[in-house]
């Protein structure tokens, strides 16, 4: 049976994860490459390294960044965050990501997404989309959040997924950093809504909240960052306790 | 050296460094003559069948030829559904027909999504050289929507809706359907597995 995923996020700036971390016994705790090794050695499914600034300057601290994790790690690698282009994304691939993450360029130039998906398969490309609910729709909310549109969400991941994207990365805005857990009716309306697989961000605060969006939210896969990098919850922990609940997990 | 072949679908960077971490030497040919020289061959890929077609006949006939001489070969992915004879994918495209029978689109439903994407279980049928020292039930990763059927040549049989051949064996030439280069130690064992074989 198909396992649900666990995938760890790391906000990379200039070559170090942000958000902090205080893991014991990394030398660097803000080295993305150590950090994606410890998760990779607790049993993590994916790694997601998101360019936080995608400014010129970091851009080249990118590849360098996703070139040492690539080295470490023999498991799916997605990056994100501030890819407009071809060859951004070709800068990506050639560094040694699997998969990368479009956001605000597919809403603005969708036609990236059939290009990239020509270009390296569909398994390749990742839509992200960020949604808030408003008057009870969730609406598409892009510039990291900042600035609204009159799209829907389901409708969104319906004409990506349309146009080859592989898998959607759906972030609840109004979860995010929130710790109450994830939006689970929005997952679920999206993930019902197309057949690639959806991944679920924003919101986990606690391991309960992961049983959750996969049974309520129908998610195939969940993302999180600083309930990881905090050590709080070890991602063998949290893949036991959803093997209790009969959620199928890599362990 | 091992041949790994490139016909442009999808990228070959985590496969080169997949099998650089276990020890390969890997070439990418320029042309079918240099497979002369190859010790073993592995033909990766991702995506639709009908980007095999991208391997003319002089190709299929250096692959064909290295396969004759005792060149262990190895099919990732796209190129495990390629041993197969073809694929309703692309139903005018022809495999290598080194195995018998023809790759279908793996049968969705609630809760099942197409593409199958993530990790799932190995379980082995009989025993083989590909998945030796690597205990059934081990999860490896997936991302594909068609899929080889079950026949007397599978090693590795997974599940998603209906049973298909994620592992293939006959002499000399191997198949894995999921990403040995990503699937962790699992996957990188795969690997050395066959160049065990060379």
């Amino acid at each position: 049976m198909l396992s649900k995923r666990i995938i760890a996020c790391l906000d990379v700036r200039n070559g170090q994860v942000v958000k902090g971390v205080n893991f014991e016994g990394l030398r660097n705790a803000g080295d993305p490459a150590e950090l994606a090794a410890r998760y990779n050695v607790e049993g993590i499914d994916e790694v997601v390294i998101l360019d936080v600034t995608a400014t010129l300057e970091s851009r080249r601290a990118l590849a360098d960044t996703i070139s040492a994790v690539a080295k470490r790690i023999f498991i799916p690698l997605t990056v994100g965050g501030g890819i407009r282009s071809e060859d951004d994304a070709a800068a990506a691939v050639d560094a040694g990501a699997d998969k990368v993450s479009l956001n605000t360029a597919a809403l603005t130039n969708p036609g990236l997404i059939s290009t990239l998906a020509a270009r390296y398969g569909s398994q390749a490309v990742i839509v992200a989309i960020d949604a808030k609910w408003v008057e009870g729709r969730a609406l598409v909310y892009v510039r990291s959040g900042q600035q609204g549109t009159a799209r829907e969400a389901v409708e969104w991941a319906r004409e990506a997924a349309d146009r080859g994207a592989g898998e959607i990365l759906l972030t609840s805005i109004d979860r995010d950093g929130t710790r109450q857990g994830f939006d689970c009716p929005l997952t679920a309306a999206v993930s019902t809504a197309v057949s690639i697989p959806v991944i679920a961000s924003g919101g986990a605060g606690s391991l309960e909240d992961f049983s959750e969006v996969f049974r309520d939210g129908r998610a195939d896969a969940a993302l999180a960052a600083s309930i990881f990098h905090f050590s709080e919850h070890s991602v063998r922990t949290l893949k036991e306790l959803l093997r209790s609940h009969n959620i199928p997990v890599r362990l | 050296m091992i041949a790994l072949i490139d016909y442009g679908a999808g990228n070959l960077t985590s496969v080169r460094k997949a099998l650089a971490a276990v020890g390969a030497e890997v070439h990418i040919p320029g042309s079918p003559s240099e497979l002369d020289d190859a010790l073993g061959v592995i033909v990766p890929g991702v995506g639709n069948f009908l980007s095999t077609s991208a391997l003319g006949d002089e190709w299929r006939e250096g692959i064909l030829q290295a396969v004759g001489r005792g060149s262990p070969l190895l099919g990732i992915c796209l190129g495990l559904q390629w041993l197969f004879e073809g694929s309703t994918e692309a139903p005018a495209c022809h495999g290598l027909a080194l195995m018998s029978g023809q790759c279908e689109r793996l049968e969705g439903g609630d809760d099942l999504k197409i593409p199958h994407v993530g990790w799932n279980a190995l379980q082995f049928p009989r025993e083989s050289r590909l998945f030796e020292g690597i205990p059934e039930g081990s999860q490896v990763y997936f991302t594909h929507s068609y899929a080889a059927p079950v026949t007397n040549d599978a090693i590795a049989v997974t599940t998603h809706g209906t049973p298909f051949a994620s592992g293939v064996e006959r002499g000399q030439v191997f198949g894995v359907q999921f990403h040995p280069e990503k699937s962790g130690d699992v996957g990188l064992r795969v690997l050395k597995n066959f160049l065990d074989a060379v």
